[in-house]
């Protein structure tokens, strides 16, 4: 589905129980941003995998990347003292050709900065050297392993996947990432591979850390759980599935107005390969542009306007206020 | 009135069983919450339990919300299935059990 069908069948979806009638049930409509404390960047649409869940419909036939100029606008923009982390994400960053450049300028800057890659990556001869790259720069490493059970991470993102990561997880691991007393950070995502919400954060993760020691001697230091949102091919796998509806229904039904207070939109700007800006890249995957007295562009960027922005919010920001909260960083309500 | 005894969006309706007899019910949840908590057991341990006890008490509402529990908390299919033939096994050994009294009396009244 295109972008504007994604976004008919959501307004469809929430034409009963809209999410800004939620909101505004909690006094919390117009919902505006706060501040901008993190810049997170989409630099490319290329990846080496094309897995069943990714929202930006992410794979090797996409070449969207983000120009050197938007690059170097990002880092002007962060350069503001409240722009507390960048956050690095795809498709698969190491795809981009000026990444290696981007960590190097960014990791002067003292902030905090973090890559989401997809692990498996670093194994090609073509990127392995950005195992040491990481290293150098220490910059987080996010790596999403939806599940520990092999076939279902398979069945998401691939065939042969799980062996890869695991390899890649311990190549990061004898870098010392995952390990005590190094400040080498690395963060596993949990999604869940089907149609319902992720189970409690601190449960998971006692899972993940128990097996993952045991069954492949790897460390690692937080999981972050986040649930589906209902766009790109998670959306059209809920659809194919028959469980549309229902996995809207759950996500309404787990709508939890204490997220709301914290839900990341609100100290997060998404900037897409373009430079465009977005209140999140879930809206920059539907193209719901920022509303109109916020600047539209990286180049533009103009935080006092950015930082008291409303927001614009439709039916798949339910996935954000469901249980215990959802967002990049996993879960609201700790 | 729904014609159906099973509606799936019956289970949604559990949260409000309380009704008629609110005290009762909040002592319900109570027991509820605190039981299926995590406690000595783990969550996950004790959702693989209720999802036996679901499935050998064919309760169609935990079944439902029991796969979804263990699902969420990483829970394997093939786990989920050995934590129901313990169920099913024990449901075995329980009717097998009580031959004895069938065996008792046959052997009280043959000749």
């Amino acid at each position: 589905m295109n972008h504007m069908e994604q976004e008919k069948l959501l307004k469809e979806l929430d034409s009963s129980r809209s999410f800004a009638e939620r909101l505004k049930a909690c006094a919390s409509y117009p919902l505006y941003a706060q501040a901008v404390e993190t810049l997170q960047m989409n630099i490319t649409r290329r990846c080496n995998l094309c897995c069943r869940h990714c929202h930006v419909n992410a794979s090797p036939d996409r070449s969207e990347e983000m120009s050197r100029l938007d690059m170097e606008a990002c880092l002007r923009a962060a350069s503001r003292p409240e722009i507390k982390t960048l956050d690095i994400t795809g498709g698969a960053p190491e795809m981009h050709p000026h990444l290696a450049w981007f960590l190097q300028e960014a990791a002067g800057m003292r902030k905090r900065l973090l890559v989401r890659s997809n692990a498996a990556i670093l194994l090609d001869k073509k990127y392995e050297h950005f195992l040491d790259i990481y290293a150098k720069t220490a910059v987080e490493v996010v790596v999403s392993l939806p599940s520990l059970h092999r076939d279902r991470t398979e069945r998401m993102r691939g065939a042969d996947i799980f062996d890869r990561i695991v390899a890649a997880l311990r190549g990061l691991n004898s870098r010392g990432y995952g390990k005590p007393d190094t400040g080498l950070v690395l963060d596993l995502v949990h999604n869940p591979v089907g149609a319902f919400l992720p189970g409690a954060q601190q449960s998971l993760e006692e899972e993940y850390k128990t097996r993952l020691r045991r069954d492949y001697g790897i460390d690692f230091n937080r999981l972050y759980c986040l649930t589906n949102c209902p766009v790109g091919r998670y959306l059209d796998f809920l659809k194919r599935s028959g469980n549309l509806e229902q996995y809207i229904g759950l996500l309404k039904d787990a709508f939890n107005s204490a997220a709301v207070e914290s839900v990341m939109c609100r100290t997060t700007l998404s900037v897409a390969p373009d430079g465009h800006l977005f209140d999140c890249d879930f809206n920059q995957i539907l193209d719901l542009s920022l509303s109109s007295d916020a600047s539209a562009h990286i180049r533009d960027f103009d935080y006092e306007k950015l930082a008291s922005r409303e927001i614009v919010v439709r039916g798949h920001c339910y996935c954000c206020t469901a249980g215990a909260g959802s967002s990049c960083q996993g879960v609201l309500q700790k | 009135m729904n014609q159906q005894y099973y509606e799936t969006e019956d289970l949604q309706d559990f949260s409000k069983i309380g009704e008629f007899a609110p005290e009762q019910g909040k002592k319900f949840f109570d027991y509820y919450l605190s039981s299926t908590s995590a406690g000595k057991l783990t969550e996950r341990e004790k959702a693989l339990i209720a999802l036996a006890v679901a499935t050998v008490r064919h309760c169609p509402y935990c079944i439902d919300a029991y796969t979804n529990k263990c699902l969420s908390l990483g829970v394997g299919s093939d786990e989920m299935m050995e934590a129901i033939h313990v169920g099913a096994a024990m449901v075995a050994g329980d009717t097998l059990a009580h031959a004895t009294q069938m065996r008792k009396i046959v052997k009280q009244k043959e000749m």
